[in-house]
């Protein structure tokens, strides 16, 4: 395997991999990393915890979503393909203007909002970035869960029943978390186009990392060197999440420890 | 959950009491009129060709199947039923995930939890349904693991063992519950012929033991060993029943001679 890994060609890469680094690290423009370097890190924040609060709230919305859809009642099974399809069939952008744009400039209307609680968050711009990522997240996730659920074997929930045991339990020991290990294939891709998803949230005046390097390319008005940032940073946040779903696989798969 | 007038059956009645059953899947009559009692220590072996019903009267049993019509007692209560044709359900949910956790039922495909180690799965019951502890259900577990040659394999997973050892770790799953009678659905027809002797002496020691066992196989030879009784369906219905020397000894109705001679190979001793 050792001598395997490492083959001509592979050599040949990493050795115009390293040039590559070196002429952008020495011959492109790299002193306005200092004057940027709280604002890049602000939206790099920002982008993380979009991508870490939706994708989880997104998950917890697929659970009953694609729950419902396997064991009925029909009118809510019918209302949760609806909710599916209309997310997975409408632009997200389209989705995030609805929300930020329509039901927003909506709520000033309804009597007292102005002076509720409520009234501080509603005029910022990322509750509505997190609530149109959560739904559409959970719109595919709770497609993916469906499946999910639907592909247990219907023996192993029969050898639960045949102990007598309560529904709720059986969903909790048994059924959710077999379907959980089915999908966590394919979560790995699903977390990445949801990562992907999130510089749309600059649309609306949310300052996630997109928007930091889109204002750097206005003010300094240099084309590659941020946009050739921007991408490196993305691709480390994808390669920390397949490395994050590899891990988890492992711990999570047929013949490794559960718990 | 159960007051004393529930928890055991008095010594003469039947553990499982049939009456009339019947069941349809849609159009296609399955049982048409099943009368079948099982008392305390009785072994019972269902035998007939597959699609005589033998594997839906089984599932029947413990209400992964709800029957069409008829009655049932189950370790001496009645089994009420609400609705009609297709959204029969029995009515009382509580009774019936009661009466289940005392009925142990072994499957043809295993149906291991393959997200458990084999131990865990045999705790899993005891754990979630009779609410012990875990320290004791852990070291019930392994006592039973023990009984059935599993012991050294308590922390693997399902899906590394052979086929014999699933079976194998279902029956010890099956007994964790502590139950009244046991429940098996061909579980040796998935197997490796090499592998059905381990499983069949696992059961074999349990019929010793007086267990109340009903059982639906293809191993005549291991039907004609065991069992007290044997009961012949063909096309739904109880064809001939009686001992296993009269059944296999001098077989009268004709489809079972018939059914008799086209598993010959291993038929009788």
């Amino acid at each position: 395997m050792a001598e395997r890994r490492l083959p001509p060609h592979r050599l040949l890469l990493i050795a115009v991999a390293v040039l590559a680094i070196t002429l952008i690290a020495l011959h492109m423009r790299w002193g306005w990393l200092v004057d940027y370097r709280d604002a890049i890190l602000d939206g790099l924040w920002l982008t993380l915890v979009l991508l870490v609060t939706t994708s989880a709230a997104g998950l917890l919305l697929a659970i009953p979503l694609g729950l419902v859809q396997v064991t009925g009642p029909r009118p809510l099974a019918w209302l949760a393909q609806g909710f599916c399809t209309l997310i997975r069939g409408t632009p997200l952008l389209l989705q995030i203007w609805l929300l930020y744009y329509g039901l927003g400039s909506l709520f000033p209307y309804l009597p007292g909002m102005r002076q509720s609680w409520l009234w501080p968050y509603l005029i910022e711009s990322w509750p509505y970035a997190f609530a149109a990522l959560t739904l559409s997240f959970a719109g595919y996730e709770g497609e993916v869960m469906r499946g999910g659920f639907a592909g247990v074997p219907k023996g192993e929930l029969e050898a639960a029943r045949a102990l007598g045991m309560h529904p709720l339990t059986i969903l909790r020991r048994i059924w959710l978390p077999r379907a959980v290990q089915r999908v966590l294939p394919t979560l790995n891709g699903e977390l990445i186009i949801q990562l992907k998803a999130t510089p749309l949230v600059a649309t609306i005046a949310a300052v996630d990392t997109y928007a930091v390097f889109g204002r750097i390319r206005q003010e300094t008005y240099m084309v590659y060197e941020p946009l050739l940032l921007m991408a490196l940073i993305y691709l480390v946040l994808a390669g920390l999440i397949t490395l994050a779903c590899a891990a988890l696989e492992r711990g999570w798969s047929d013949d490794s420890g559960s718990r | 959950m159960s007051d004393a007038s529930t928890t055991s059956v008095s010594r003469d009645a039947a553990v499982i009491e049939v009456e009339n059953l019947h069941k349809a899947f849609g159009s296609a009559r399955v049982l048409k009129g099943i009368d079948l009692s099982a008392g305390r220590g009785d072994v019972v072996a269902l035998i007939g060709s597959s699609g005589s019903g033998k594997s839906t009267l089984l599932r029947c049993l413990n209400l992964l199947e709800t029957p069409s019509s008829g009655a049932l007692r189950l370790l001496g209560e009645p089994i009420p039923f609400r609705g009609e044709g297709a959204q029969r359900v029995p009515a009382d949910r509580r009774q019936l995930r009661r009466l289940r956790a005392r009925l142990g039922m072994v499957f043809q495909g295993f149906n291991l939890w393959p997200h458990m180690t084999l131990e865990a799965n045999v705790m899993e019951g005891p754990i979630q349904v009779l609410k012990r502890s875990r320290a004791e259900a852990r070291d019930e577990a392994r006592a039973l693991l023990e009984r059935v040659g599993l012991h050294h394999l308590r922390e693997a997973y399902p899906t590394t063992l052979s086929g014999g050892q699933q079976q194998r770790g279902a029956i010890a799953r099956a007994l964790a519950m502590g139950p009244e009678a046991l429940l098996f659905d061909e579980p040796t027809s998935a197997l490796d012929p090499e592998l059905v002797g381990e499983v069949l002496a696992v059961m074999r020691d349990l019929a010793k033991e007086g267990r109340t066992m009903i059982i639906v196989t293809h191993e005549m030879a291991f039907a004609a060993d065991v069992a007290s009784r044997v009961v012949f369906l063909d096309q739904g219905e109880i064809a001939e029943q009686g001992p296993p020397e009269r059944v296999f000894g001098a077989p009268s109705a004709q489809r079972l001679q018939r059914f008799l001679g086209s598993v010959s190979p291993s038929r009788g001793e």
